[in-house]
């Protein structure tokens, strides 16, 4: 994996995402349906189509959504005028923090359980982390997020129920206090994204530690003598560690796709939510703004997995990995 | 709950028993099904389903009231479970235990047809690029990269909210049609591997044309990952119209669906907690069980598993 390599990635990657942009911009524009309500009188829609620019025909719409996003431009909102990117961009920080949260719990909770399970493998604490972790894998995410809220925002009251922030306080205050309670908002959502998350990383990661139990180098080392820590710690481990580096470029896309849901139930102030208000609104730059952000991550998050591999595994750095096999989650 | 409704839930009982141990007797001559049934969560899991399945089947025996029907929305809202309603009522005093059991034919229904959708399209579109290689593959595949690229539920939201009111069959459709991508490259990549082996080259070297090949000889061979894929498929378009009704653009209430009426419920679950925890439980345990069979197929099926 060379610089030719890498060039040919990112430029497949761009052809991707061009991809998904055409097929959102044609998908939105093929549905029935006007970004007027009914009530609205006809003149008036028709002076609103002119003024949007949506009375032109399709193919010229297209293009001048085009050059205005080689310009950094994603257009203004329908429903209130603000510039798309602006939107986004507020409500980045706040995808941000949830997912960087959840993919903590989701990473550290899992390795462990995977780790702990694959050597205590077909023993009784593997077989019962295994199915509660089966369990918890199988939760619907909203399910577990209303679960979550009855048990521990209604009935303990130990976290509030909805909000990135105390909507009195906090927009005013700036202080520890507020950096706090921003984490406190944080928790439930978090936990829910997490949980269900770390179950399928410790599924996975223990399959990774089997899998690799069965090297003959693993096999070797311990024939060799060498303490069972350091058999598992530096050979099992660190090569199981491997396919990890995969799904963790392919979390990405599940947390930005679990948290539509989420940042709805907890009215969590993301692009998630972003997002499903405007197809509800039909407000089309926002919607095709936020589908480009979102095909960004999931592209950028395979090629950073497909680079990670290649600069942590020295055997593909031999093969030309035209095809590496992505396992989807 | 009437004497009917129980007696009918037994007899379900006592079928789904009868099913699970005729299975798994037969199961005990082969030595891969022998391995699938080694686990006591696969043989739950199957135990399960088919015991879902069947009430499914059987909803009108199993349900004492219709499940659209508002029984008394005076006296009857939100009733704790009790005897007479097993699951408690809901906020408009329908029976839980009926719309989950009417529930249960639409949510399985649109599960196992969306993961038929989605399975043989991806089969057919991995079976045609790993087979035929060249530029239909590259054409297949990229379009693929592009697939699992799309962000999925927005494009779902999109297709759904902006369709106003689609068909179930639409529905089906278009949950199928963004959920193969996974699949096709799973069967591209087993294809790629089988195509060079002897027993498929003998194939050709007689004569046999690609269709025959590709659907007797390569597929067969191929059959553990899509069987595997097919079963998680039905779990995920489950969680995903469940998703969908959830927010309110999936299946339109008053059909219900698990989704929907946990979409219903929600907003009074903190006084009735009931009518959205069972809905879910039931989203749960298909889901659940439907992992649990994928991990003993995928154990039965994968040689390697033997030393394990």
């Amino acid at each position: 994996m060379g610089a030719a390599w890498l060039l040919r990635r990112l430029l497949a990657s761009v052809a991707i995402i061009f991809a998904v942009v055409t097929f959102v911009f044609i998908l939105i524009h093929v549905a029935p349906g006007r970004p007027c309500p009914e009530t609205v009188e006809r003149a008036v829609c028709e002076e609103l189509k002119r003024q949007f620019g949506l009375d032109r025909p399709l193919p010229e719409q297209y293009w001048r959504y085009l050059v205005a996003l080689a310009h950094g431009n994603m257009g203004n909102s329908y429903a209130n005028g603000r510039p798309v990117r602006a939107a986004i961009a507020g409500t980045i920080p706040f995808t941000l923090q949830l997912a960087g949260a959840a993919l903590v719990l989701d990473f550290l909770l899992g390795l462990g359980l995977g780790i702990y399970q694959a050597v205590r493998v077909n023993r009784i604490p593997d077989v019962v982390l295994g199915n509660v972790t089966l369990f918890i894998y199988s939760l619907p995410t909203f399910w577990l997020a209303l679960l979550l809220l009855l048990a521990f925002g209604e009935k303990l009251r130990w976290f509030p129920v909805g909000g990135a922030s105390d909507p009195v306080l906090c927009p005013v205050v700036h202080s520890l206090f507020c950096v706090a309670d921003r984490l406190w908002h944080t928790v439930l959502p978090a936990a829910t994204l997490g949980l269900v998350g770390a179950a399928g990383t410790a599924r996975f990661q223990r399959a990774a530690m089997l899998e690799v139990a069965r090297q003959d180098y693993v096999r070797t080392a311990r024939a060799k003598g060498l303490p069972e820590r350091r058999v598992v710690l530096r050979h099992q481990l660190r090569n199981a560690l491997l396919s990890f580096v995969t799904r963790f470029g392919l979390a990405f896309p599940f947390l930005l796709t679990g948290a539509v849901l989420i940042e709805t139930i907890f009215a969590w102030p993301g692009m998630g939510r972003l997002a499903f208000d405007a197809i509800l609104l039909r407000d089309y730059p926002v919607v095709t703004g936020t589908a480009l952000i979102a095909s960004v991550v999931v592209v950028a998050g395979n090629l950073l997995a497909d680079i990670l591999v290649g600069l942590a595994d020295p055997r593909l750095r031999v093969r030309a990995p035209t095809d590496v096999e992505v396992v989807t989650a | 709950m009437t004497l009917g409704t129980w007696l009918a839930l037994f007899v379900a009982l006592v079928v789904t028993a009868e099913i699970v141990r005729v299975l798994r007797h037969r199961a005990m001559r082969h030595e891969r099904w022998r391995r699938f049934f080694r686990h006591r969560t696969t043989t739950w899991g199957l135990g399960i389903l088919t015991f879902l399945v069947i009430v499914a089947l059987a909803a009108p025996l199993v349900a004492p009231y219709d499940p659209d029907k508002q029984l008394d929305i005076v006296h009857l809202k939100n009733h704790p479970p009790s005897w007479t309603f097993l699951l408690g009522t809901d906020v408009l005093s329908r029976d839980v235990w009926s719309r989950t059991v009417y529930g249960a034919r639409v949510s399985l229904g649109i599960g196992a047809l969306g993961a038929l959708v989605a399975v043989a399209l991806g089969t057919l579109v991995g079976a045609v690029a790993g087979y035929y290689q060249r530029w239909i593959d590259a054409v297949l595949m990229r379009g693929v990269d592009v697939g699992l690229a799309l962000p999925r539920i927005f494009i779902l939201l999109m297709a759904v909210a902006l369709w106003d009111g689609l068909p179930f069959a639409a529905l089906i459709i278009v949950i199928g049609l963004t959920s193969w991508f996974g699949t096709s490259r799973l069967v591209r990549a087993e294809v790629l591997s089988l195509r060079q082996r002897d027993f498929v080259v003998a194939a050709r070297a007689l004569g046999a044309g690609s269709g025959r090949v590709i659907f007797r000889h390569v597929l067969p061979n191929a059959a553990a990952p899509i069987i595997v894929s097919a079963a998680l498929g039905v779990g995920n378009v489950l969680l995903l119209e469940a998703s969908l009704s959830f927010l309110g653009i999936g299946v339109k209430p008053p059909e219900p669906t698990w989704g929907n009426m946990i979409a219903d419920n929600a907003p009074s679950i903190y006084t009735a907690p009931w009518s959205t925890l069972f809905p879910g439980l039931a989203i749960s345990l298909v889901v659940l069980s439907l992992n649990a069979v994928a991990d003993g197929v995928r154990d039965a099926l994968d040689p390697r598993a033997e030393a394990a």
